[in-house]
């Protein structure tokens, strides 16, 4: 069981999330004496008689003034069983920005609801963007359950709306846990409530410390961007040239045949170095240096792959893009992309369709994408790059839209068009694979 | 299938830490590693050895000195210094106040005082990007701050329009005057940094282990008489064991009373504490309920 749980916060206004991800805090002794007198104090300044634990989150002056969280935050807590790594994200203005950030790197959603209110069109929407950003699990925590006096019925009625809109998302029922939860209180976040003698589920943080976490894709092609060219040149090591970088997706050998990309030529793997000695095999989420039997002309940018399963290489592709910036995107709108360790230039050619956050539905051909929005585009690069598609491979499907003039990110981009159909609501018009046209594919470099 | 390749949390931190490294030097032109000596420092130096193994860290490294060191800190810094073969570049705050650029405050703490030389060196060198030791976990402003942290021709943070940071695709894209803060450390906390220091050996100065030192108590904290002052009237001066959890301006540095002397000692009281390093150490961090949030806002590491 991996020891180490990334987590992403999402809920609307008012749901109490800055209050319950400081009760996870608190109930777990995260909080050290000083941080929580700095907390008693700010509390007794503001008139309140108990401890405002949303302080302990609220890190910026005017999120603290204004009593609501502006940015995402992450915060770091750790129980005998696992570590957690927790973004916290904020549910109002720039919503979808802040969920799009937390979700990227999560391998497990919290969505907020109030009790009162049940499964609301935010908690849809929340939900479709950590499924779009394919958050592998989903926990939906019922908080406020004190406010409607411990009743199951509300749980239970909320519970099994919000499990058939994520199984609707494409999420497995095993994957989906609805807790009733008063982060207030502290029933059953890390203490088991006694109020709720009708629920046997886990608490929230049982949840967190024994729910399965995705291994990294360790069984999936092999992918290497290339970081940097290290050639040291130095007396001890003259003629060294090593391949530095991150493994991406799946597991590398010694002896293994490799394509570089785009170039599409094919060499052998003969060493993985690191500074603590070689290695015969490294696999996803490990920085190695690769060594190859010959000597080409690779450097920054390019991507080294298996060449039994290479990714498509191709100067056109489909996109689903989550817009974050102010400035609105309009076709034909020229970008940088960011993929890897490459940055190319590229046009928006088409808008295909927006996935209308507020109706949950989405309207063909647009005319732009705004702040928040989310569509599916299509992409033209400068020069082809070897790309996946999202649902296939989290890391190498991934892109950003950058904007030339002024360096700031536009856009979170997916290779593909994994955005799911919501409420049958014909969001998606191309198929569930949302294949890279084959007619575009410039180097196959196969066997 | 599971490989014992599986990378455990600190396995994790260190090769986040590598990639951070390594995008840095393939995509700026003038990098820079602020190293002071302390305990966070020591491990970026350490982790950028590994990043570019075997060839050495390509970029120079930089100390803003306050002026108020410890001895053994700055005998530390220029031994590894040496070690590595690096350049470093010393930023003073002393020159500042001597011919007038700075005033000495009230308090007599310069840690506020040593953004202007930090900002002046990255101007003249035309550092692009400064690799800093800041953890998220230290503070709640530092919980906000992104691992590639843009900042304005004046070194400024602005929370409010910092870049979404997505995957670990990071976007170091900047105008001309304007540079990169980048903080390689973020996601570790601080029992990650010391469980990390006891399993790769890395050396550290003394001062971070118990030992005897005479201490003068002042607001809650164990402050040590140096060339910016000593015990003023009704502060007594007694000899204490005691060791420091972070190590800053030594006017507003405190030690902690610890017997704590190796590492495996420092790891089980770091566990057990119920204070953070900084509330327990640091003067500067409790000016104010925004005192990070502030000094970050006007160019502070």
């Amino acid at each position: 069981m991996s020891d180490l749980l990334r987590l992403a916060t999402a809920g609307s206004v008012d749901d109490g999330k800055s209050t319950l991800v400081g009760r996870l805090l608190y109930d777990t002794k995260s909080v050290l004496a000083d941080t929580l007198d700095a907390v008693h104090r700010a509390s007794a300044d503001r008139g309140l008689t108990t401890p405002d634990l949303s302080l302990l989150v609220d890190g910026l002056r005017s999120e603290r003034e204004q009593g609501i969280t502006i940015d995402v935050a992450y915060r770091y807590f750790a129980t005998p069983k696992r570590s957690f790594v927790l973004a916290d994200t904020p549910g109002h203005v720039q919503y979808t920005r802040n969920t799009v950030t937390g979700a990227s790197t999560a391998q497990l959603g919290v969505l907020l609801v109030d009790a009162r209110k049940g499964v609301i069109e935010q908690t849809r929407r929340h939900a479709a963007v950590l499924a779009l950003l394919g958050v592998p699990r989903l926990v939906l925590a019922v908080n406020k359950i004190d406010l409607v006096d411990f009743d199951e019925v509300t749980f239970s009625r909320i519970a099994k709306e919000f499990t058939a809109h994520a199984t609707a998302l494409g999420y497995a029922e095993d994957a989906v846990v609805e807790i009733p939860v008063s982060a207030l209180a502290g029933d059953n976040v890390v203490e088991r409530s006694t109020r709720t003698p009708w629920y046997d589920g886990p608490t929230l943080l049982e949840h967190l410390e024994s729910v399965p976490v995705d291994a990294d894709a360790h069984d999936a092609p092999f992918r290497f961007p290339v970081q940097y060219v290290i050639r040291p040149r130095t007396p001890e090591h003259p003629d060294y040239r090593g391949y530095a970088g991150q493994v991406a997706a799946g597991t590398v050998r010694v002896g293994d045949e490799i394509a570089v990309l785009p170039a599409g030529l094919r060499s052998a793997v003969t060493g993985i170095d690191t500074a603590d000695g070689p290695l015969q095999e490294a696999a996803a989420g490990q920085s190695v240096t690769l060594l190859l039997a010959h000597d080409l002309d690779i450097s920054r940018g390019d991507l080294i792959a298996t060449a039994a399963q290479p990714p498509t290489v191709t100067d056109e592709f489909e996109a689903t893009v989550c817009w974050l910036s102010e400035k609105a995107l309009t076709p034909g709108a020229r970008v940088l992309v960011k993929h890897g360790t490459r940055t190319v230039q590229a046009i928006v050619t088409e808008l295909r369709t927006r996935f209308d956050e507020q109706k949950l539905a989405s309207t063909e051909a647009p005319d732009s994408l705004s702040l928040n929005e989310i569509g599916q585009v299509a992409v033209r690069t400068a020069e082809p790059i070897p790309v996946d598609d999202y649902t296939k491979d989290r890391r190498t499907g991934a892109f950003l839209v950058i904007d030339a003039a002024d360096g700031s990110t536009l856009a979170a981009g997916l290779v593909g068009a994994p955005l799911p159909e919501v409420d049958g609501v014909d969001s998606c018009t191309e198929g569930g694979d949302a294949a890279l046209p084959d007619t575009h594919a410039l180097v196959s470099p196969g066997p | 299938m599971t490989t014992a390749t599986a990378l455990d949390t600190l396995g994790r931190l260190e090769s986040e830490a590598i990639h951070i490294f390594r995008e840095v030097a393939g995509e700026f032109d003038r990098p820079v590693i602020l190293f002071s000596g302390g305990k966070d420092s020591t491990l970026l130096l350490h982790l950028a050895v590994k990043a570019f193994w075997p060839a050495p860290v390509p970029f120079p490294l930089l100390h803003v000195d306050t002026g108020h060191n410890f001895e053994e800190v700055i005998e530390f810094r220029d031994k590894v210094v040496a070690q590595h073969g690096l350049r470093l570049e010393v930023a003073k705050v002393q020159d500042y106040i001597d011919d007038g650029r700075l005033a000495e405050r009230p308090d007599g703490t310069r840690n506020p005082l040593q953004t202007v030389p930090l900002l002046d060196a990255i101007t003249n060198h035309k550092f692009d990007a400064v690799f800093g030791g800041g953890r998220r976990d230290e503070e709640r402003a530092r919980a906000k701050e992104r691992i590639f942290s843009l900042r304005n021709a004046f070194g400024q943070w602005e929370p409010r329009r910092q870049r979404p940071e997505l995957w670990n695709l990071y976007n170091g894209r900047h105008r001309p005057g304007e540079h990169v803060r980048v903080f390689p450390l973020s996601n570790w906390t601080e029992l990650d940094v010391w469980h990390y220091i006891a399993r790769e050996g890395i050396e550290l100065p003394s001062i971070y282990y118990a030992h005897r030192r005479e201490v003068y108590l002042r607001d809650g904290m164990w402050l040590a008489e140096g060339p910016w002052g000593g015990p003023r009237d009704g502060e007594e001066k007694v000899e204490k064991t005691v060791r420091y959890r972070t190590v800053g301006d030594g006017s507003c540095t405190g030690a902690v009373e610890s017997d704590a002397a190796d590492i495996s000692a420092v790891i089980a009281e770091v566990a057990a504490s119920r204070l953070t390093e900084r509330g327990a150490t640091r003067a500067d961090d409790r000016l104010s309920e925004a005192a990070m949030e502030d000094r970050k806002r006007e160019g502070y590491f």
